[in-house]
């Protein structure tokens, strides 16, 4: 492994984690300071949430989390496993428990640099 | 796109010795039942043993050891509570009694958090509680789990044979191992189907009467182990896994 092509600038990276996402922010971007140092890269991660956003497979209506009145119990086993969701929310306008998470789940890179962006 | 998830799963399985799924295609012939069963019995054997429930949309794994009000311990993952000496995951702990209305796949992404989360610890065996059909399940468990090993459940009905025939097709073709067929619920109106099992080239490992006791032991394992059903399965799995 050569680190000779490592960037010597300092590198403005942001990462998306979406809210669903089972993952601890401060241990991940620990994790990946550590990692990049290795490569003698300087790089400046900013973690960035995306809030969950649901979406109704029978009429269309999308809603998200806050839209919903539900206890931190079930707030935290929907974080562990989204589809538990389907056992307590429903579509707001028509009742169905037929919707999709549409936002909020997965990690990507959202842009490295100024102005590039993925 | 890589899914981190799935690359830890066989991390999270690594010191499990042996994986056996419950399977039937057929609904109603008492997987959950012999699943939960052969777990318990495994653990009094001395076994480490852990029962991991499948079905999301009807788990029923959790009333016939009757769990209730507990809870995985998080630890960088999950830790799975012991249930009389077993080590037990089911959606329930989640989702409570509700039911869980899940399209196909919802139900692979619960099955992969499941896997990706639970640390397991060093068991002799994982006792894997499976829904009915031979659909999204079935093909996710024979992508996600390697060394997956299968106990083939029916009833002495032709139908349930019908059934059988086609699941165990599939298995023999993706060269899935298949430990044997166990006929559950024999009455003295019915024949045992023996012989049309061992025709299609399986190993048949025994019949279990229809054991009226077994309702009462529903929710209760002390008394479920004491049942005739469970002393004729415990015979069966002293052969079928050769345990001594
Ligand atoms: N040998 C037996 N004697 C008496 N009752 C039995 C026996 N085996 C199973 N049962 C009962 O039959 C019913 C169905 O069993 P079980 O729920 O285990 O089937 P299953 O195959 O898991 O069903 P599903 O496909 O819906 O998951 C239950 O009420 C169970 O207690
Ligand atoms: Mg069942
Ligand atoms: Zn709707």
């Amino acid at each position: 492994m050569t680190t000779e092509r490592g960037v010597r600038g300092l590198i403005d990276v942001t990462i998306r984690i979406g809210e669903l996402q089972q993952i601890d922010l401060e241990t991940f971007k620990f994790a990946l300071e550590q990692l990049s140092r290795q490569y003698s890269m300087h790089i400046k991660f900013e973690l960035k949430e995306e809030r969950a956003e649901f979406r109704c497979g029978v009429c269309g209506e999308v809603w998200s989390f806050e839209r919903e009145n539900l206890d931190p119990e079930i707030r935290e086993a929907i974080h562990v496993i989204p589809e538990v969701a389907h056992a307590f929310m429903r579509c707001p306008r028509c009742g169905s428990p037929d919707f999709e998470v549409i936002k909020g789940r997965g990690v990507w890179i959202e842009s490295i640099g100024e102005g590039i962006k993925c | 796109m890589l899914d981190p998830r799935i690359s830890v799963i066989g991390e999270r399985l690594g010191r499990i010795s042996k994986i056996i799924a419950v399977s039937s295609g057929k609904g109603g012939v008492g997987k959950s039942l012999i699943a939960a069963t052969t777990a318990l019995i495994l653990s009094k054997k001395g076994l480490q043993a852990g029962l991991l429930d499948l079905d999301f949309t009807n788990p029923s794994s959790n009333m016939i050891l009757g769990v209730s009000n507990v809870y995985p311990i998080e630890e960088k993952g999950m830790i799975p509570p012991k249930i009389h000496g077993v080590e037990y995951l089911s959606i329930t702990f989640f989702a409570g009694d509700e039911a869980i209305p899940l399209r196909g796949e919802d139900v692979t992404n619960v099955f992969i958090e499941m896997l990706a989360l639970t640390k397991w610890s060093d068991l002799n065996y994982l006792i894997v509680d499976t829904p009915p059909g031979l659909g999204d399940v079935l093909l996710d468990l024979l992508k996600l789990i390697r060394r997956l090993m299968f106990l083939v459940v029916m009833t002495p009905s032709r139908l349930s044979l019908g059934t059988v025939r086609k699941l165990l097709a599939l298995l023999w073709g993706v060269k899935a191992p298949v430990i044997g067929v166990i006929e559950n619920m024999l009455t003295e109106a019915s024949a045992s189907l023996r012989d049309e099992v061992e025709r299609l080239g399986a190993r048949f490992l025994g019949s279990i009467p229809f054991d009226p006791e077994v309702e009462r032991g529903l929710g209760n394992p002390k008394k479920l182990l004491e049942t005739k059903f469970a002393k004729r399965l415990s015979s069966i799995l002293d052969q079928a896994l050769e345990i001594t």
